[in-house]
């Protein structure tokens, strides 16, 4: 097992070198930076679906939200924003917030005063409807003054560091996943998939439309590096950059290390044995006192807590926030065909998987382009003409790929290319 | 009077028609999911496949110079819906019947089931780009302006003709769907086999004959849906896949498993997003008139702004999820 | 037809002699009734059975019991305490267990690793003590494999202790089962048909388990059964159910000649034997 394992990484380092090879250094840097937040989230997802047999298919919304955590604690401050109305706005929005979800909260205690069965329903429709009303009464005039030039145009950021925003990325994330969980853990599993699914795409909605928050599709742009940017070293040019993004690479190493040992440590323990008694059997376990509910929030929550990190470094790599660019086959289905070709269950295979389809699918496009420009050179000597658009075409090659290698892996390699290793106690 | 032509053109004719596709979206993933027990993600694919083999099909008799009085999409729809089944068929034979043979979990197939969506795309995408395409190049789409100025309307009702046709459509492909699952044999053993499986075989239901059908109703109707929606607005590689999640929803809120939920569940959901969209100022500003002038009405006065419209499918999904998870049908759940 | 209590009190603990009180309980599922205002009780240290035709609801009310469903009304004491409507993870905690008719053993793990996950308080099944406090977690750790190894000793399993529980035969998965109950100390174990699916001669060893657990270590036993000759070694007293209500009580050999019980079992008045 041991064996194969290292086998596979050493093949995954030699496609590494020729990718570098072929493409050149500073794609390949960039692509390993990518690939080591790939990793991150595809590790969060593991933990959902390999320990916990939980499905996450809104696993999008959740890098959303750190992309936009990490904008909002690292871009600089917006000085516009803050010396107009804006923030005052903004406080009474909030207010009036709270004051809806005292009044939906008051509705739902309503049978202490007396009140209920038909009519506490209909009182808690009114509360939400009325908490609705007063919420929009507040903020829409709120959003619309920010959104206008003398408001600042949005919020901006707070100007702190980065690696706070990372942080910050894995909060919001947690905050959203519990309140997903609560509502859809106990349900049945392809619920959870639907629920997560729909969530995802309201906050995608969100973000995008909520112009004063996140600028939405005028997308926000520089966001800074938590370490030097290649303009910090002397000398520039290519070195320069391969040394800024080296750095940035070893940092994303660190925080996946750090990722790899906390989950090895519960996992080994009796934690993991909890975990995996839960997924095998979950009316056993709850007859033997596990709160499975409970666990399989605290699973759920874990997860989400590495996709919005990961989530939140991808921005930052990039340094643009752009809501558009979020498409679930990126950002959902590529990372549950990493975690289900790398291994579900297994925190290397995870890894590896992420590494190994992400790399896939960016040169799935330059290898189509190069087999179409191929095909194209001996249609044409052949008198049938080149073929049209290879440029666009080649773009969708990797959508075909993909469902491509997912068909294979689970025709054959069932349970991933590093599987879960049963243990058997000495 | 006008106040209520523009809210039927609006809210009854635009609800009507996105609830018809739901609905029949809806149909084929729960007889899949009833008969099969996993949620088919690939139905968006044979939605978007069913369209563009209607597109082919309806060039192509365009081409050899056959005209129609309705629109070629509508009259060239059966030979799409056989070829739609068939192709159903292909890909269950191909990628699922042997994942089941194997004892796959319902996880496995719903993942088997993404890569056949993405394949799909990817070849849809390949030989038709990512472009748009219209059913209305070559004829001219009927618009049906219906005049009440004798009822004291300043607005027609406005419907083009394939809405009205799909409304017709839809109404007669529910009753023959009604008809078969209870007067005929293989009707009911669909039913039987959708509320138990291993009882139904011990019965003596062909099982496999059943899953064969199941693939054919899920196909045609899939081509249906897909046709009527690009007879609607335009056809591009990413028609169905943007609305599957609406329609996964309307199966789930009508009950997981029995088709006249997801009819329901279909209409309710395009009903809801019409209404969650409309503009109430359009209806109310006779109101003006009486009102103060501190409480005039804003100038768009609607539930949800109209960039949030498919949101209200997912809120509607969650709803019902906390309060009902078993749908209005009572289907099944957990 | 409830025996009366008898009220002992040692080293200042009030301890009584009905472990489980089951007091006027129904449930309806839709139309039908499928228990009907029940009523019955289970002594401390004994083996009390619980038999009846199809239908009578034995398992409903066991299932009621154990907290996998909530009853339409009464009330189930246990130990003195209302566990009425508790969920099955909380009535752990009060000493009560179940096993299931259809062994439900953790199939990817091992035997040992079935048992080590049972005892509730251990530390290390919280992240914070996983990552903060790993001296803690591993103490608990090596006192639970003790404690599940002794158990393996008791059983006699020891020579299968690594082998993944879904590889077991019926027999020794339904030992397991009760090995898990022993890793608490339960203070009644539900045994919910434990002889189905089980060859004799496993069944001699399932049933010699039990009694030595009943009678070496005091454990109380609930068993719904069919099978009359399990029911005959082990239990006394046996309850019989019959739509939806008890109908008698008392020793094997009571219940095997009272022509009532024959009855309800086969629907014809029978001479006595």
């Amino acid at each position: 097992m041991i064996q194969r394992s290292l086998t596979l990484f050493a093949g995954l380092f030699a496609l590494i070198l020729v990718i570098g090879w072929v493409m050149g250094l500073p794609f390949t840097s960039s692509r390993l930076v990518e690939a080591a937040a790939y990793a991150l989230i595809a590790l969060g997802l593991n933990l959902q679906w390999g320990y916990g047999g939980l499905f996450n298919f809104g696993i999008m919304g959740f890098l959303m939200v750190g992309g936009f955590a990490v904008t909002f604690i690292s871009y600089p401050v917006n000085p516009q924003f803050w010396g107009a109305d804006g923030p005052w706005l903004l406080g009474r929005a909030l207010l009036a917030f709270f004051a809806g979800a005292l009044l939906v909260l008051a509705a739902r205690q309503s049978h202490r005063a007396g009140i209920t069965g038909k009519w506490k329903t209909v009182l808690t429709v009114i509360a939400w409807f009325v908490a609705y009303c007063i919420y929009r009464s507040q903020i829409d005039p709120a959003a619309a003054y920010i959104e206008s030039d003398a408001g600042g145009k949005w919020v901006g950021g707070l100007g702190a560091h980065p690696v706070l925003g990372w942080l910050f990325g894995g909060v919001l994330a947690a905050a959203i996943a519990y309140f997903v969980g609560k509502i859809s853990l106990g349900l049945r599993t392809d619920y959870l998939a639907i629920a997560t699914i729909g969530i995802s795409e309201i906050i995608r909605a969100l973000i995008k439309n909520m112009d004063w928050l996140t600028r939405g599709t005028l997308t926000v742009s520089p966001i800074p590096w938590p370490v030097p940017l290649p303009d910090a070293y002397a000398g520039g040019g290519q070195p320069a950059l391969l040394l800024a993004r080296g750095g940035f690479l070893l940092l994303a190493i660190a925080v996946l290390a750090i990722a790899i040992l906390l989950i090895s440590r519960a996992y080994a323990g009796p934690w993991g044995r909890m975990m995996r008694a839960i997924r095998d059997n979950h009316i056993a376990s709850a007859s033997m006192g596990k709160n499975v509910t409970a666990r399989q929030l605290e699973i759920f929550v874990f997860g989400s807590v590495l996709m919005g990190i990961g989530g939140a470094m991808l921005v930052s790599f990039v340094q643009i926030f752009d809501p558009s660019s979020y498409q679930p086959i990126n950002h959902t289905f590529l990372i549950w065909v990493m975690v289900i070709v790398g291994g579900a269950g297994n925190n290397w295979g995870a890894v590896f998987g992420a590494v190994l389809i992400w790399l896939i699918w960016v040169i799935s496009e330059p290898l189509a382009k190069a087999v179409f420009d191929v095909v194209s050179y001996w249609s044409s000597t052949a008198g049938w003409g080149a073929i049209p658009d290879i440029e666009a075409r080649s773009a969708q090659m990797r959508v075909f790929v993909l469902g491509l290698v997912i068909t294979i892996a689970l025709r054959f390699a069932p349970k991933g290319l590093i599987p879960e290793v049963v243990r058997r106690e000495g | 009077m006008t106040e209520l032509i523009f809210f039927i053109n609006q809210v009854v004719i635009s609800g009507a028609v996105l609830g018809c596709i739901y609905a029949l979206g809806a149909v084929g993933i729960t007889l899949v999911f009833g008969i099969l027990r996993f949620a088919h993600f690939a139905h968006s694919e044979l939605m978007t496949s069913g369209a563009f083999f209607a597109f082919l099909l309806a060039g192509a008799f365009a081409a050899w110079g056959i005209t129609a009085p309705i629109p070629m999409g509508f009259v060239v729809l059966p030979i799409a819906m056989v070829i739609s089944a068939i192709f159903a068929l292909g890909i269950d034979k191909g990628f699922y019947a042997p994942l089941r043979k194997r004892g796959a979990k319902p996880v496995t197939l719903l993942i088997a089931s993404i890569g056949v969506t993405l394949m799909v795309q990817g070849l849809i995408r390949l030989f038709f780009g990512a472009g748009s395409y219209s059913f209305f190049e070559t004829e001219t789409k009927d618009v049906f302006r219906v005049d009440l100025s004798a009822f004291g309307s300043t607005r027609p009702l406005v419907i083009t003709e394939p809405q009205l046709l799909m409304i017709v459509v839809t109404a007669l492909s529910v009753i023959a769907l009604h008809l078969f699952l209870t007067r005929s044999r293989l009707g009911k053993a669909m039913r039987a086999m959708a509320d138990n499986a291993d009882l139904a075989q011990v019965s003596g239901i062909n099982t496999a004959l059943v899953v064969r059908v199941t693939w054919i109703i899920a196909g045609a109707l899939g081509c249906m849906a897909g046709t009527m929606l690009a007879l609607d607005v335009t056809l591009k590689p990413d028609l169905a896949f943007n609305i599957i999640i609406p329609i996964f929803a309307a199966a789930i809120v009508g009950g997981l498993g029995q088709a006249y939920g997801a009819i329901a569940g279909g209409l309710l959901i395009g009903f809801a997003e019409s209404l969650a969209v409309f503009n109430w100022t359009m209806v109310l500003r006779p109101l003006n008139a009486i009102l103060p002038e501190w409480l005039q009405l804003p100038a768009t006065l609607a539930f949800v702004p109209t960039e949030y419209k498919l949101t209200v499918a997912f809120v509607i999904l969650v709803v019902t999820l906390l309060v009902r998870p078993t749908g209005i049908f009572k289907g099944a759940s957990s | 037809m409830n025996r009366a209590w008898q009220i002992r009190k040692t080293e200042r603990v009030w301890v009584s002699d009905v472990v489980i009180d089951v007091r006027n309980v129904s449930k309806r599922f839709g139309g039908l009734t499928a228990v009907n205002n029940c009523s019955l009780s289970v002594r401390r240290g004994s083996v009390t059975g619980l038999i009846g035709p199809n239908g009578a609801g034995k398992s409903t009310l066991f299932n009621i019991v154990a907290g996998n469903i909530v009853p339409d009304s009464g009330q189930v004491i246990f130990d003195g305490q209302d566990v009425t409507g508790l969920k099955p993870h909380q009535l752990f905690r009060t000493g009560m267990l179940r096993t299931f008719q259809i062994a439900h053993e953790f199939s990817n793990m091992t035997a040992l690793e079935n048992l080590m996950m049972v005892p509730g308080d251990q530390p290390g099944e919280y992240l914070a003590n996983a990552w903060f406090r790993p001296g803690l977690a591993k103490s608990r750790e090596t006192e639970v494999r003790k404690k599940a190894l002794d158990v393996i000793d008791f059983l006699k399993l020891g020579h299968v202790r690594n082998e993944l529980a879904g590889n077991l035969s019926g027999g020794q998965k339904k030992l397991l089962e009760l090995g898990r109950t022993m890793m608490v100390d339960a203070k009644v174990v539900l045994l919910d048909e434990v002889a189905a699916g089980v060859n004799k001669t496993l069944l001699n060893d399932l049933a010699a388990n039990i009694e030595r657990m009943n009678k070496e270590l005091g454990y109380t036993f609930f068993v719904i059964e069919h099978d009359m000759d399990l029911i005959g070694r082990l239990c006394d007293p046996v309850i019989v159910m019959a739509a939806g209500e008890k109908i008698a009580e008392g020793p094997m050999a009571e219940i095997r000649a009272n022509p009532a019980i024959v009855e309800a079992y086969f629907g014809t008045p029978v001479e006595a034997a």
